[in-house]
Order: C-alpha cells, then structure tokens, then sequence
C-alpha cells in the first residue's frame, strides 16, 4: 500500500497492519523484524513510515471514566475528536490539544503535542498520568513519571521509538461551556504581535497567523488570537459539518502570488484593530482547519513541507526577526504561517517546545526548497533552536543531534527496554538513531 | 429500554451501530468469538453508554451451540426486542475457485450458520409475538459477479431466506429487516484501496438504527446504492457476461 504523511511526501510501499487487540499487536511484533507504529498518520513527514506498519486505528475503545476527577483511560487509537464529543458534554475538555483532532492519543504522546495553551499547560504528555506499552521483546509494561519513569520520559515525544503505546490515562480539565470567548488582535508588525503576546501571557490560550510574504513597512504583520473558556453553563456537542477537498488540486493552484493574495484579504479581512470577545464554538476556535477534509490535497501531487521551528528566549526577537527575513526574502510563500511563544521545557528527552518563540510554515514542494531550508537549518542551529519531529520530512543526521542534546539518553533507555532493531521509521534512520 | 442481542458484536459496523445503542438505557447482549476483542468493546461501551452490558463467547460456525446461546440470551435480556446479526467473512474468491472446501466455508459461515440462527430466532420471536431481526447481508448478493460471487452467493442467499422469513414473520407482529451495504472501510476491506464510494462504519450504523427504529423491510447503506444496484441487475446477462466488473 502506497503510504505517506499529512504533507503527502515522501511516499514509501508498505505493508500496514491493523490490529484488532493486544494479541494482534503482539503477532505483529514477533512476526516482523521491525517495525513503526501508526496513528492516523497525521505528522508531516515519514514519522510513520517504514516497510512494516502497525497502524492503531482499530484500537480505539474507551476502558474507563473517572467522572468526578477527570481523568480518562482509552486505547490508542482513540481520537481527540472522539475523546471532545464524548467529555465535553461531561463538563471536561482535553488539558492541552494540538490544532487538529484527528490525531490518535498514541500519536499525540509519540510526538508530545502542543497547543496553544503550552505557556500555561505545557504539552500533551504532561497530563498523561500513566500509560501501557508493548515492548520489543513482547513484554506489557506499564510507564508513568514514577514507574519506569525513564522510559516514560522518552516514549513522550519518543516517535513510536520505544515500543506501542497500548493505552493510557490522560488528565482533563473542568470545563462549565463548550464555547471559547475570542479576542482578535490585529498586528502591524512583528514588534507588536510579540508584544501582544506579551500583554497576554496570562491568558489561557494565544496563537497568532502571521503573513510570511509581506515585506517592508508590513514585515510580520499578524492577526493575534487570544482564547478563555466561557462560563455560560451550555455544554453542546460538536457539529458535524464538513466540506472535502475531493481530489489533489494540480500543482499550479498554490504560488506565490495566489498565497500572497490569500495572505493579504485575511488580514484585511480582519478590519477592526481589535475585536470585541466573541463567543465561538471550540472547533472552531481550536480546529479551524478540520473543516476542510483532505486540505493538504490543495498542494498537489508532489506535496508540500511544514516547516516548525523553535527559537529559545535567549535568541531574541533579534533571532527570529533574522530568520524571519531570511524566509520573506526567499519569496516562498506559506498561508498557514502559525507563531506562538511558549512555556517552560518538559522532562522529554525528545520534547520540541521551550521558552521562546514557534513558527510554522508550509512549503509547497519545489526544486530550490531543500537547499533554502538547510540554510535556514543552519541559521536556526546558530540561535541554539531546533525542528519539531512531529513537522519533519528532511532534516539531516547532524541538525538532529546537534539539536536535540538529549538523543545519546534517549537511545540508552531505547536499548534498555529492547526497542533497538524493532521499532524503527524512515525518520529514526534518516536521524541517525538505530 | 429495549432489550437488544448483537450476534457478531466485535463487526466494525455492531460496534458502530452498538455506541448508538449503548446511550439510551437498553441492555445489550454482545456474542462474538473473540474473548479479548468482546471484552475490549463491552468496556467500551460501558465507558461511552448508560446500557446494561452483557458478553458471550461463541463460534457462531459450530451449529449445535446456537440453540442454547439463544436460549442464555433470552434468559440474560429477558426477552428480544432487537437482533443485529452483523458477522461475516469476505473470504479469498480465487483461493475459493481452486479449492471447494474453502467456497464450502465461506458459504458455512456467511449463510448457513446464519439461517441456523434464524431458525430458532425466528421461533423466539414468533412466539414474544414482536421484534426485530436485523440482518447484514450485501449489495454483492444481489448480483453473481465474477469478482467475488462465492461472497455474493452467500448473501443473496441470506438476502432470499430474509425475505420469505418476512412474510411469514410479519403474521406474528415481528419485523425482518435485510440491510445492504455498499463498500465500508472495515477490517474486513482493509486490503483494498479506498476511492469515491467508500463509506464509514458509523454512517452505516446510523442508518441501521433508524431502519430498526422505522421497522423498514430493506435498505441499502448508503442509500445511492439502491440505484447503483438497480442500473448493475438491469443490464442484460449477454452483456454483463462479457464484462470483468
């Protein structure tokens, strides 16, 4: 079966399995000499590839619900969106989520997902309190931050690499109103949405789009957008309305000039400086994008690369106004160009996320890119950040370690727990790991 | 409350249909073959619904224990107000064509058991004088195509069993509903490649419920391949012969 990330490159055969049960992950193990563990194959990149797939799909039960304390117990393969419909209607929601719900729980502690509350909640895996894992040499053991805690510290944000994640245990937060109260700021310029987020560093959620084409006066204009719970007592389930991007769009449909269009009505778009608070429905305040089914689709066959960065504190606005100029100055234009500030690091060995500045961007496939991204890899290196796992198709070997100090542990613990030789991606060996 | 019997229960489209079931106040009995997988999705269901359930193990392929499966159910539920039977296998059309004992099994576990079960269920219900008996047959039963007409034969039988067991049945009260799906992305389909088509088991469910909950006598889910099914049937055998469809 042709198989590929959410950025539709690179693409590899592969043989998928789809387990039914514990035993049938089991079987998968023994009968293969390695292989990678698959969610819903929501990363970016070839996080999920390897000629020998298990995908969790149909490892999707719930087993338990703590309804006074919030605490949930659920398959892997369960969904957040599936999780959101059945506890918020409870009174609960996730303690932290990433910008689309059709990722697998699995998913989300394998590449320790954040949100855009990371600066008060920090990441996914810091609100999973216990988790059971299938090891490489048949063994079900469970992890948490004080049992096998090491192993639990690299399985969070550990890319599948350590063993499959059978289930776990995950924190929810108390929630009176499934709607979010929105604030919408609009940014002239890259100064002002950082000091934005500055003013706003007490509240619960803050992301901002910014415009990566624009240039001189308008360099870094952004639309800020800050996010509090409600408190209206109506807990509603979530619609169910969807549009699809039926087919891959041809590769012409996204340039640099339709994206520079795109990128100028929605700022535009947004007259008012700053909006009053509106009430909106939590997807569409987390999940503007899962509306549309498919949308990597508009990138065409070749794909397209996303491209997250994080700048720490220490590099300073001066750092990420460098890189930013370096990616207008290279005219490729990206419409989901996402900025948050972040909160402090976690214990992952892996983890993506501390304090300083994320940008994301989406490239759409085309001959110069690899090089511009390497040099972009290079400049990111010098202001000591690094690449999210989770985004990438391409990094080298050496971007990786350099990056990423906590590797040489990592690997150690990956051989304690007989992961070495039977988990492995097309990412993994690409980065060096064994 | 109704008290509803799942034959089949760890089928994409039980469990689909069942998560339905499970949040209003029934009670559901789950039979299924697989312990590990049954007790997965009874915990499941337990979790997400406000149901009483209940499990038991069975190979339904061994005839001589349906009778007191049966017999446990209605014991356990107290009578049967719903039955889905929902379980089958796609099989392997060329390994069926070079061997008869695996075409044998094939039709052993996709119309015979299944008309045992119906014998005494049908009996069950004739006698409670109300119910329903859902069955999933399928649009492949309802016409021989070369791709997969051991499958198809198995079904089209079923879909012809289903229909004289309605009209006998309807005499006491009791509905037969025959449910045909199209192609649903299942474990059972995990091998093909998914196009235009394809459908979820949970827009399958969607429709069984309502089609249990309005007594229907037969549907096809989705609905579009009613027609789809009507425009295959209506050409003409000298033709469809010399197609590969």
């Amino acid at each position: 079966m042709e198989s590929y990330g959410w950025g539709r490159y690179p693409r590899i055969e592969a043989n998928v399995m789809f387990p039914q049960s514990v035993t049938d992950c089991y079987a998968a193990l023994t009968r293969r000499s390695s292989l990678i563990v698959q969610g819903m194959g929501r990363s970016y990149g070839d996080s999920s590839l390897a000629p020998e797939i298990v995908n969790t799909r149909y490892l999707n039960h719930f087993q338990a619900f703590d309804e006074e304390n919030g605490l949930l117990t659920c398959e892997s393969g369960v969904l957040l969106k599936d999780i959101l419909a059945f506890i918020v209607p409870h009174g609960w929601f996730l303690s932290v989520t990433p910008g689309t719900q059709f990722v697998s729980v699995g998913g989300a502690i394998a590449s320790d997902v954040h949100g855009k509350n990371h600066h008060v909640s920090g990441t996914f895996t810091e609100h999973v309190v216990q988790m059971e894992l299938l090891l490489g040499n048949g063994e079900c053991i469970l992890v948490s931050p004080i049992e096998n805690a090491d192993l639990f510290y690299a399985t969070c944000g550990g890319m599948g690499l350590t063993g499959v994640i059978l289930s776990a245990t995950i924190q929810l937060k108390s929630i009176c109103s499934s709607k979010i109260l929105e604030t919408v700021i609009k940014c002239a310029s890259l100064d002002e949405v950082l000091n934005g987020f500055l003013s706003h560093q007490q509240a619960t959620y803050s992301v901002a789009w910014i415009d990566c084409l624009a240039q001189g006066k308008n360099f870094g204009r952004s639309v800020l957008r800050i996010g509090e719970h409600a408190t209206d007592q109506s807990l509603e389930a979530p619609s169910k309305k969807r549009l699809s991007v039926p087919i891959e769009m041809p590769g012409f449909l996204l340039n640099q000039w339709t994206i520079q269009a795109f990128n100028t009505l929605y700022y535009r778009h947004h007259r008012a400086k700053r909006k009053n608070p509106c009430k909106i429905s939590y997807e569409s305040f987390f999940y503007p994008l899962d509306k549309f089914m498919h949308w990597n689709r508009l990138y065409g066959k070749s794909g397209f690369i996303q491209y997250q960065f994080l700048l720490p504190r220490e590099a300073g606005v001066e750092g990420l106004r460098d890189v930013l100029r370096e990616i207008v100055r290279s005219g490729k234009g990206s419409f989901l160009a996402v900025l948050k500030v972040f909160g402090k690091k976690n214990k992952n060995y892996l983890s993506f996320p501390e304090e300083g500045y994320s940008l994301a961007l989406d490239f759409k496939i085309e001959p110069q890119l690899f090089g511009l991204l390497s040099q972009w890899d290079k400049l990111i290196l010098q202001y000591g950040g690094r690449l999210y796992l989770a985004k990438d198709a391409r990094m080298t070997e050496d971007t990786f370690k350099a990056s990423y100090p906590g590797w040489c542990e990592f690997e150690e613990i990956r051989a304690k727990y007989h992961a070495i030789g039977k988990f492995a991606s097309q990412q993994s060996q690409r980065l060096g790991l064994q | 409350m109704k008290r509803i019997l799942i034959i089949g229960a760890t089928s994409a489209i039980a469990q689909a249909t069942m998560r339905i079931w499970a949040q209003e106040k029934n009670k559901l009995h789950l039979v299924g073959r697989n312990k590990e997988k049954l007790h997965s999705i009874a915990m499941d269901l337990s979790v997400l619904g406000d149901s009483v359930i209940t499990n038991a193990v069975l190979d339904l392929n061994h005839l001589d224990a349906h009778q007191s499966m049966l017999d446990e159910a209605v014991k356990i539920l107290g009578g049967i107000d719903i039955v889905l039977i929902a379980y089958g296998t796609l099989g392997h059309q060329k390994t069926c064509e070079l061997d008869a004992s695996v075409m044998l099994q094939n039709l052993h576990t996709n119309a015979i058991s299944i008309m045992s079960l119906l014998t005494y269920l049908a009996n069950i219900l004739e006698e409670q004088k109300n119910g329903i008996i859902a069955v999933i047959s399928s649009v492949a039963g309802d016409r021989g195509r070369q791709s997969n007409y051991v499958y198809g034969t198995a079904k089209g039988a079923l879909s012809l069993f289903l229909q004289g067991l309605r009209q006998r049945l309807y005499k006491s009260g009791v509905s037969v509903l025959t449910i045909k799906p199209g192609f649903v992305d299942t474990p059972m389909t995990q091998a093909f490649r998914k196009g235009l088509l394809w459908t979820t088991p949970g827009v399958i469910a969607k429709s069984i419920v309502a089609a249990v909950a309005g007594k229907k006598n037969t549907i096809y889910a989705p609905g579009y391949w009613w027609i789809i099914m009507q425009i295959i049937q209506w050409i003409p055998e000298r033709y469809f012969k010399w197609m590969s469809l």
